[in-house]
C-alpha cells in the first residue's frame, strides 16, 4: 500500500504547525513518514497533550496525606478512605462527540471513564454526570434540536451504564443557548479498590510479552483526539466517522476479565485504549516505564480487512486494553480472555531502547521515541487578555416582577427543576449502595466492597464563570464540599473538568487561567488535593465560544451512618435556622437570567475563610446529632432553596418564615444567590445547642421559622408571600418530563 | 438451603443477589456460572437481573441457550423453586419456563423508581410470608418489562391464580395510571403451572434493608427460607 506523501497540505491538515513540524524532524533526525505524522498528531493533540493547559494545570493542589496515586501519574487518582480501602475517581468529557451524535457520543463517554477507572485496579461503583444544552422550552430557538441532544444524551448514559451495572446517583444538568450546538457531557467515575490492588499503566520488564485484549479493531473514532482539538462547525457532522459506537457488554466482560487477571497477579501494567487508541497506549506505557515497546500490527484482532497501519494506529475503536503480563503466564491471560469471549492477542513485547516500534507486513512502519510522544509534547503559554470586572448590576434598572409567580416559574424552568425525567431512565440502584438518591444535595452511596459510606457531587456554574472566571473556580469547589458537608460528608479530594472555548483566543485563555486558579485556591481552603481531570477546550459553535464552564466532583467520606443528611424538611414542628447570613443584589443570579434574561452584575465573592467555618461548623452540628435536614442555598437563592426544602422530602411540607432584612429590595432578598449559607432544620429541643455551636465558632445563625402546614409562607418587612407547596412540588416534579414526552423526539434505536 | 444465582456474563445483579442473601439472610450462595451444565445440590435457583449478553435484540433470547439453563430447566421440572428478577424474568420466559413475554416499556424510556405491587398469590415458596393482597414497595429498573401474552394465556393465568402480583397504587388500587410499563393486566410478576417457578420485573433484593427505602422485599427471602411463616400461619 502506497501512502500519501507528506506535503504542507497534509501536515496543516494534521493539525501540527510548522514549528511542530520542524521539532518532530529533529526528533527523528529525518522526515517523518505519513503514520508517524498521524501518531504525533493525535499524542500532540490538546486531548492527548494539554499542550495549552499543562502550565496552567500545575497550580493545582495535589498532594496530600490520604493520596495515593497522585493526578497526572495515572489514568486516575487514587485516594486512601481508610482501613487500607482506597477510591479512584475521574471525570471526563465527551462534549465534541455528543454535539454531532449524542446516543453514541455520550455512550462511549462513559465507557472511556469506566476503563479509566478499573485500568487503577478499582471496582467501578457508581457514576455522576455533568450535562449541559441549549434551552429546550417550548418557544426557544432551536428547542427541537436541543431536546434531541439531551433525549440522546441522556438515553446514551442510561444505555452503556445500565447494561454494565454502574448506578448513576447524581449530577446536574443546565440548559441555556450558550450550549446550543456545543452540549457539555461530563462524566464521573468512582471505584473501589485495596490499597495492594492499585496497577500501573507502566511497560516494566525487558522481555516482557505485550496482550491486546478487547473488541476488535476497526475504522470507528479514527483520529478522535485530533477531532475534540477542534472548534465545531457547520461541516462538523461530516466528522460523524471521528465518533466511536459503544458496546456496553463488551466493557462489561472486558472490566470483569480485566479485575480477574489483575487479581491473578500476572500483571506488569495496564492501560486502556481510550484517545489515540493503540498509539497512546503503546507509547505513554513505554515512556511510564522508561522503557521501549515493539508492536506487530499484524496480530491485533481487527474487524475488517485492509486497515492501514495508520488506521489501526489512530482508531478509537472502543472496549480495547492493553496489558503488559510477566513473561511466562501467558497462558494465564489466554484462560481468562478466553472465559469471557473476548478477543485477545500477544502484539509485542517491552524492549530496553526507549523506541515505540511498530511493524506491519513484515516491515517497520513507526519507529518513535516513546517518551518524545509524551513528555516531549509541545507546551504553549498563550496570552491572555486583562481582564476588567464587570459593572455592577444597576438594581433600577431591573422592573419589579411578580415575585410569587416568579418562585414558581424558577421552580419550573428546566435548570432549577426536578431532574426525575433524567436519572429515572438511569438504572441508579443497581450495586444496592444509593443510600441518598439523586435529587438531594449530594448522593451518598454504601460501597459493599469496604462498608464506607462515600457522598459525592458535582457542580459548576457558567453564568458566573462567564462574569468573573476567578469566582466561577473558587464557587464550584465551595458549592461542591458546602453539598458534601450538608449530607453529613468530610471531603477527600476532586476532580475538575475544565470546558473552555479556543484557548488561541487571549480572553478564552484568561478565562481558563484564572478559573483554574480560583478552583485551586479553594481546593487549598478545604484541603482536597486535584486527584485528576480532564480539559476540553474549543467548546465553540459558528455563533462563538461557550461560557467558560469548568466542573468540578468531589468526593468525601461520612464516618458514620447516623451523620447521613438529606435537604428535605421532615415533618411539622421543627425549627427552621439559616447557617451563615450574607446579603448580595441579584448580580450573576437564576433569577436575573430566567425571570428577566439577563447574564449580567458582579458575582458576589466567596469568603473561603467564612465557608470553611461554616462547613464545619454544619460538620460537627450534624456529628452531635443536632441537625434534622440541610440544604444548600445556591442557584435561585433563598426562596428557590427554601421551597426545595418544603417538596424534596418523602411528602412536601410547609413552613412559615420570616426572613431577615437587609434594607433591600424583596426581589434582591429572595432571591439573591449570595455563597455560604445553608438552611437546616432542627428538634425544638436542639435549637439553643446549635445556636450557642454557631456562636461559639463565630458563624451567624439566625432563625428563620418552623415547619408545618400545606403553605410555604415567607415574611419579608411585614409582606407575606405564600404558596401552596402542593402546588410548587407539581411545578418542580413535572415539568421537566411534560417538556419532554409532550414533544415525542426520535430516540436512537438502542 | 443453598441457593445458586445464575451468571451469565451480562449479569449484573448477581452480587446483590449473593450478598443479600448471604448477608440479610445467613443464606448459603454460590454463584453458578452460565456455562456451568449442572445446578445439583442447590434448594433454590435465583436468575438475577441485569443485560445477560448484552440484550440488543430482545432480552434474554441468547442466554436461553446457556448450557446451565438445561440444568434449570430439568431442576424446575423436578420442583426447585426458581425465581427470576429482571432480566431473570426474561430469561424465564424465553427458555419456556414461564409464558409470554416481556417488551419495550410503554413510553420506550428506561424506568428505575419504586413501584407498588399488590400480592394475588401466597400459595408459592416465594410469597407464603406476605399476606394476600398485601401492598409492597419494590423498585422497578428495566427498559423491556412490559409483560405481554394473548388472552387466552392471559385468561388461564388469571383463572388458574397464578398471577403472582399486579402493578398498583400506593393504596392498592390497580390503575393504568400505576402501571409503569403498560404490562397487560397490570402484570408484574407470574408463576409457572406448578408454582415452583416465579418470574417478576421489580427487584426484591433492592429492597431488603431500612437504609435504601423498603424492607418489603424481605419476604420472598424468607418465604423461600421457611423463616417467619410461624408468625404469619
Amino acid at each position: 500500500m502506497k501512502e500519501p506523501a507528506i506535503t504542507p497540505a497534509i501536515i496543516a491538515k494534521h493539525g501540527i504547525t510548522p514549528e511542530e513540524f520542524v521539532r518532530i524532524q529533529e526528533i527523528l533526525g529525518r522526515d517523518p513518514n505519513f503514520t508517524e505524522l498521524g501518531i504525533f498528531s493525535v499524542m500532540w493533540s490538546e486531548h492527548c497533550s494539554y499542550k495549552n493547559s499543562r502550565p496552567e494545570l500545575k497550580k493545582f493542589p495535589t498532594t496530600g496525606p490520604s493520596i495515593l496515586v497522585k493526578a497526572g501519574e495515572e489514568n486516575a487518582g487514587v485516594l486512601d478512605v481508610g482501613d487500607g480501602w482506597a477510591v479512584a475517581f475521574k471525570i471526563e468529557s465527551h462534549n465534541h462527540p455528543s454535539a454531532v451524535e449524542p446516543f453514541q457520543g455520550a455512550a462511549t463517554g462513559v465507557g472511556g471513564i469506566i476503563r479509566d477507572i478499573f485500568t487503577m485496579g478499582a471496582r467501578p461503583v457508581f457514576l455522576l454526570d455533568s450535562l449541559r444544552f441549549g434551552p429546550v422550552d417550548k418557544g426557544s430557538p432551536g428547542a427541537a434540536t436541543n431536546r434531541h441532544l439531551f433525549a440522546g444524551v441522556v438515553s446514551g448514559i442510561a444505555h452503556y451504564g445500565n447494561c454494565i451495572g454502574l448506578p448513576t446517583i447524581g449530577g446536574e444538568t443546565w440548559f441555556d443557548e450558550t450550549y446550543a450546538g456545543n452540549p457539555l457531557v461530563n462524566v464521573f467515575c468512582l471505584g473501589v479498590l485495596r490499597h495492594d490492588q492499585i496497577a500501573r499503566g507502566a511497560a516494566k520488564g525487558v522481555g516482557n510479552p505485550v496482550f491486546y485484549v478487547g473488541a476488535e479493531t476497526g475504522r470507528d473514532g479514527l483520529a478522535g483526539a485530533a477531532f475534540a482539538s477542534r472548534e465545531l462547525t457547520e461541516e462538523s457532522k461530516e466528522d460523524r466517522p471521528a465518533v466511536q459506537v459503544g458496546d456496553p457488554f463488551r466493557e462489561k466482560l472486558l472490566l470483569e476479565a480485566c479485575l480477574e487477571l489483575l487479581a491473578s497477579g500476572c500483571v506488569a501494567g495496564i492501560q486502556d485504549m481510550g484517545a489515540a487508541g493503540l498509539t497512546c497506549s503503546t507509547c505513554e506505557t513505554a515512556s511510564r516505564g522508561g522503557s521501549g515497546i515493539d508492536v506487530d500490527l499484524d496480530l491485533v484482532p481487527k474487524r475488517e480487512d485492509g486497515m492501514t497501519p495508520y488506521e489501526i494506529l489512530l482508531s478509537e475503536s472502543q472496549e480495547r486494553m492493553l496489558v503488559i503480563v510477566h513473561r511466562g503466564q501467558e497462558d494465564r491471560v489466554r484462560e481468562i480472555f478466553d472465559k469471557w469471549d473476548l478477543p485477545h492477542a500477544q502484539v509485542g513485547h517491552v524492549t530496553d531502547d526507549g523506541i515505540m516500534r511498530i511493524r506491519a507486513a513484515g516491515a517497520v512502519v513507526a519507529e518513535i521515541p516513546a517518551s518524545s510522544l509524551t513528555d516531549q509534547a509541545p507546551v504553549y503559554h498563550r496570552e491572555a487578555a486583562d481582564w476588567t470586572p464587570p459593572t455592577p448590576l444597576d438594581i433600577s434598572s431591573v422592573p419589579m416582577a411578580d415575585l410569587s409567580a416568579a418562585l414558581t416559574s424558577l421552580l419550573a424552568h428546566p435548570t432549577l427543576a426536578r431532574k426525575r425525567w433524567i436519572w429515572e431512565q438511569y438504572d441508579h440502584m443497581v450495586r444496592n449502595g444509593t443510600v441518598v438518591a439523586p435529587g438531594s444535595d449530594a448522593a451518598v452511596f454504601l460501597a459493599r466492597e469496604c462498608g464506607k459510606f462515600l457522598a459525592a457531587s458535582v457542580d459548576g456554574n457558567g453564568l458566573i464563570t462567564k462574569l468573573d472566571p476567578r469566582e466561577g473556580g473558587r464557587r464550584c469547589v465551595a458549592e461542591a464540599a458546602r453539598n458534601l458537608a450538608c449530607s453529613g460528608a468530610v471531603p477527600l479530594g476532586a476532580t475538575d473538568n475544565l470546558n473552555f472555548g479556543n484557548p488561541h483566543k487571549p480572553e478564552i485563555f484568561r478565562q481558563l487561567r484564572d478559573s483554574v486558579e480560583g478552583i485551586a485556591e479553594a481546593c487549598r481552603a478545604f484541603d482536597t488535593p486535584v486527584t485528576g481531570g480532564n480539559v476540553s477546550l474549543y467548546n465553540e459553535n459558528p455563533t462563538g465560544p461557550i461560557d467558560p464552564t469548568p466542573v468540578v466532583a468531589m468526593v468525601g467520606l461520612i464516618e458514620n451512618e447516623a451523620h447521613i443528611t438529606r435537604q428535605g424538611f421532615r415533618g411539622g414542628g421543627d425549627a427552621v435556622w439559616l447557617l451563615g447570613d450574607r446579603d448580595a443584589g441579584l448580580d450573576a443570579s437564576q433569577f436575573l437570567l430566567i425571570i428577566h434574561g439577563r447574564k449580567e452584575g458582579r458575582p458576589p465573592e466567596t469568603d473561603l475563610g467564612a465557608e470553611v467555618l461554616l462547613q464545619q461548623t454544619l460538620l460537627d452540628a450534624i456529628r452531635s446529632g443536632l441537625i434534622r435536614s440541610a440544604h444548600d442555598c445556591a442557584e435561585g437563592g433563598m426562596a428557590v432553596a427554601l421551597a426545595e426544602c418544603c417538596i424534596s422530602g418523602d411528602r412536601p411540607v410547609g413552613a412559615k418564615i420570616e426572613l431577615p432584612d437587609h434594607q433591600r429590595r424583596e426581589d434582591e432578598e429572595l432571591f439573591h444567590e449570595a455563597p455560604g449559607r445553608v438552611i437546616v432544620s432542627v428538634d425544638a429541643s436542639s435549637e439553643a445547642a446549635l445556636a450557642a455551636l454557631c456562636a461559639q465558632r463565630g458563624v451567624p445563625a439566625l432563625r428563620l421559622g418552623t415547619t408545618g402546614g400545606a403553605d410555604l409562607t415567607i415574611e419579608l418587612r411585614g409582606r407575606e408571600f405564600q404558596w401552596d407547596v402542593e402546588g410548587l412540588f407539581v411545578a418542580w416534579d413535572s415539568s421537566l418530563g411534560d417538556l419532554m414526552d409532550a414533544v415525542a423526539e426520535p430516540l436512537a434505536a438502542h | 438451603m443453598k441457593f445458586a444465582v445464575l451468571r451469565f456474563p451480562g449479569s449484573n445483579c448477581d452480587q446483590d443477589c449473593l450478598r443479600t442473601l448471604r448477608d440479610n439472610f445467613g443464606a448459603s450462595a454460590d454463584p453458578v456460572w452460565h456455562k456451568e451444565t449442572s445446578v445439583d445440590g442447590y434448594d433454590a435457583i435465583l436468575v438475577p437481573g441485569g443485560f445477560s449478553f448484552g440484550d440488543y435484540l430482545r432480552c434474554g433470547a441468547i442466554a436461553r441457550y446457556s448450557p446451565v439453563m438445561g440444568a434449570v430447566t430439568r431442576a424446575a421440572a423436578r420442583g426447585v423453586p426458581v425465581l427470576g428478577i429482571c432480566n431473570g424474568f426474561q430469561i424465564l420466559c424465553e427458555a419456556g419456563l414461564l409464558p409470554g413475554a416481556l417488551v419495550r416499556n410503554r413510553g420506550l424510556h428506561f424506568i428505575c423508581r419504586p413501584v407498588h405491587l399488590r400480592v394475588t398469590n401466597t400459595v408459592n415458596p416465594f410469597t407464603r410470608a406476605a399476606k394476600e393482597g398485601q401492598i409492597l414497595r419494590i423498585p422497578v429498573a428495566h427498559g423491556e418489562g412490559c409483560y405481554f401474552a394473548d388472552d387466552a394465556t392471559l385468561d388461564e393465568l388469571e383463572q388458574k391464580g397464578r398471577v403472582a402480583f399486579r402493578y398498583c397504587d400506593e393504596n392498592g388500587a390497580v390503575t393504568p395510571a400505576a402501571n409503569p410499563n403498560g404490562s397487560v393486566r397490570n402484570i408484574a410478576g407470574i408463576l409457572n403451572q406448578q408454582g415452583n417457578v416465579l418470574g417478576l420485573m421489580p427487584h426484591p433484593e433492592r429492597a431488603c434493608e431500612e437504609r435504601l427505602g423498603s424492607t418489603d422485599g424481605t419476604l420472598f427471602f424468607t418465604s423461600l427460607l421457611g423463616a417467619g411463616l410461624a408468625s404469619v400461619s
